[in-house]
């Protein structure tokens, strides 16, 4: 062809590449947007719902009972509501609790489960012990399904793992010097396209600490929320934080007070 | 036996819209583990939805299909109250039935 | 008071800061709850050991300051940034670029150091999560500034002449520890934390000086 018309087409070539890449960012978002809409109905987190409804009715452990009369937090086997207000104090324990932390109590005192060996099961979420836990927690925080967070801030316990949650927020360490708000403290952050909450206040509806246990379709994995500060402690580059430790508490109560008033949407469908 | 489906159906005009999910590992056979062995294929080959005592659908998969699968189909000729039942069969012969009533 | 000795070269005003945090009403000392549950909690995972929380006295200023709301003063900001700065090793070879290939695969990479890492693995520099660079490359974050054209826009036409050098001595300085730069900057120090290996850190910089790079295109 003759050079005037190359290079005009060059030009051309050139200026809808640009725009395809400049619109590429928005498009990608829009495409995983659209994704995750489609991914909505028929969430593999339902088949964990089952399966923790029937292990909650099931008579199990050395006493051979049901965990129907479990106390978290609202009165014996009152499940609505209960998520949305965890992590909070127990008198009967004397501690703050979370939803895991509870449920394993419950096995424990109902069901005559043995605690050392549920915790030590706990963090293989894939099988046994671990997995059921990850059933259960799934279905008891979708009984709290478009409430809207409110735990409560009355005992100087609850008050203190606020603070502490807080400087566990802020704590920067390990060889990345990595802290939560390295990506959870700022407004519209983002890792690769991955959208990032901002923890420091209520996120919206459904997002942050309103979006587990969560299903993440990448791995096929059910993500409680354990589970979840687990790994991101993992990608900070820290020690591991045990299951169910001060730490995951305190980080819990953080998040939960802050997100007062965020509609659960749990159990959510992630990437 | 295999973990149950959960299956959603419901009548809108004369369309019976059925939504089943389905768990299953559906390994395709391809994949390697951490030690670079292949993790063996472990997936439903044959899906056969029907409507008293008549197929309905019948699908026939591959590891193609992803894990935990959703499942989604209409048909006609139904009423409210009927039964519809999903059965799946794997490459190990394991199988699953469940069914559930249009609403 | 064992965390405050290595703060013996910085200012006494460091003391004032770190002495605020105690609690409100009830004289509760939340530092001390907070540090009493990072005892407890954590555990050593594969080559995640507890020397990861080892204490670091510019984190534990930058971390107070984001506690209680307030930016760091002037002084502190320079004491800091003054000895971070001191820590920046030149190349032993005098190279300051390598080959910006390499340079994009370091960047792309998000690998090392984690417990499920082994002390073998090659680390990567994890650019990619939070800056643009190869235009070409979509997945991109957004938690620090655009890289795209870094050496372009900085009128560098030829890294190793003199008109550059100040510019490239300051990519190396700001690779290898950023709070030199920046007192509580959010990103890791590459050198200084043994993340990329000198030799690494001179392919980033060819990623991000070198004319040919897809970077500066």
């Amino acid at each position: 062809m003759r050079s005037s018309e190359a290079i005009r087409l060059a030009i051309l070539a050139g200026a809808l590449s640009a725009a395809a890449a400049a619109s590429a960012q928005g498009t990608t978002a829009e495409g995983i947007a659209k994704y995750r809409e489609m991914l909505q109905d028929g969430n593999p987190a339902d088949l964990f719902d089952m399966k923790g409804e029937e292990l909650w009715k099931q008579k199990r452990g050395p006493k051979a009972a049901t965990l129907e009369r479990c106390d978290l937090g609202k009165g014996p086997g009152v499940l609505a509501g209960a998520f949305t207000e965890l992590p909070r104090f127990f008198a009967d324990t004397g501690k703050v609790m979370d939803l895991e932390t509870r449920l394993i109590h419950c096995m424990v005192t109902i069901q005559g489960f043995n605690e050392s060996d549920l915790y030590k099961a706990a963090p293989s979420i894939g099988r046994g012990e671990g997995a059921n836990l990850v059933a259960m927690t799934t279905y008891l925080a979708t009984q709290s399904r478009g409430m809207r967070f409110n735990l409560p801030q009355n005992r100087p316990e609850e008050k203190n793992m606020y603070e502490v949650g807080k400087r566990l927020f802020f704590q920067r360490a390990g060889p990345h010097d990595f802290s939560c708000s390295s990506c959870h403290g700022v407004e519209g952050g983002r890792i690769r396209l991955q959208d990032l909450p901002l923890l420091t206040k209520n996120p919206g509806d459904g997002v942050g600490f309103a979006a587990w246990p969560a299903y993440r379709v990448s791995n096929g994995q059910m993500w409680t929320m354990q589970k979840r500060l687990n790994d991101c402690y993992r990608q900070q580059r820290f020690p591991e934080p045990k299951f169910g430790s001060d730490v995951t508490i305190a980080l819990g109560v953080y998040m939960g007070v802050n997100a007062k008033g965020a509609v659960s949407a749990v159990p959510t469908i992630k990437r | 036996m295999a973990d149950p489906m959960r299956i959603r159906a419901a009548l809108a005009g004369d369309e019976t819209t059925v939504r089943v999910l389905m768990a299953h590992i559906m390994e395709p056979g391809t994949r390697r583990d951490a030690a670079g062995a292949l993790i063996p294929a472990h997936f439903i080959q044959d899906v056969d939805a029907s409507h008293n005592g008549k197929s309905v659908l019948k699908a026939m998969w591959t590891g193609a299909v992803s894990q935990n699968p959703f499942l989604s189909f209409k048909f006609k000729g139904a009423a409210k109250g009927d039964k519809v039942v999903v059965k799946w069969v794997d490459n190990k012969r394991d199988t699953r039935t469940d069914e559930a009533t249009i609403a | 008071m064992k965390k405050y000795m290595r703060l013996a070269r910085l200012p006494a005003s460091i003391f004032a800061l770190s002495a605020c945090s105690t609690g409100l009403g009830g004289g509760a000392d939340y530092d001390k709850m907070f540090q009493d549950a990072v005892t407890a909690s954590f555990q050593p995972k594969g080559i995640a050991t507890m020397d990861y929380l080892k204490p670091d006295s510019a984190n534990n200023i930058c971390a107070a300051a984001d506690v209680a709301g307030k930016p760091l003063d002037d002084k502190m900001v320079q004491a800091i940034e003054a000895a971070e700065m001191k820590t920046i090793k030149m190349p032993s070879d005098g190279k300051f670029l390598g080959d910006w290939k390499e340079g994009e695969r370091i960047a792309q990479s998000g690998r090392g150091l984690t417990w499920t890492d082994k002390i073998t693995d090659v680390s990567g520099g994890n650019c990619y999560n939070c800056h643009q660079m190869d235009k070409k490359e979509i997945s991109y974050g957004n938690l620090g500034p655009s890289l795209y054209n870094y050496g372009k826009l900085r009128g560098v036409t030829d890294p190793s002449g003199a008109a550059s050098k100040p510019i490239v001595e300051y990519t190396w300085g700001k690779l290898w520890n950023a709070r030199a730069y920046n007192a509580c900057s959010q990103m890791p120090r590459v050198g200084h934390k043994g993340i990329l290996t000198e030799q690494q850190i001179q392919h980033v910089m060819a990623l991000l000086l070198d004319p040919n790079s897809p970077v500066n295109k």
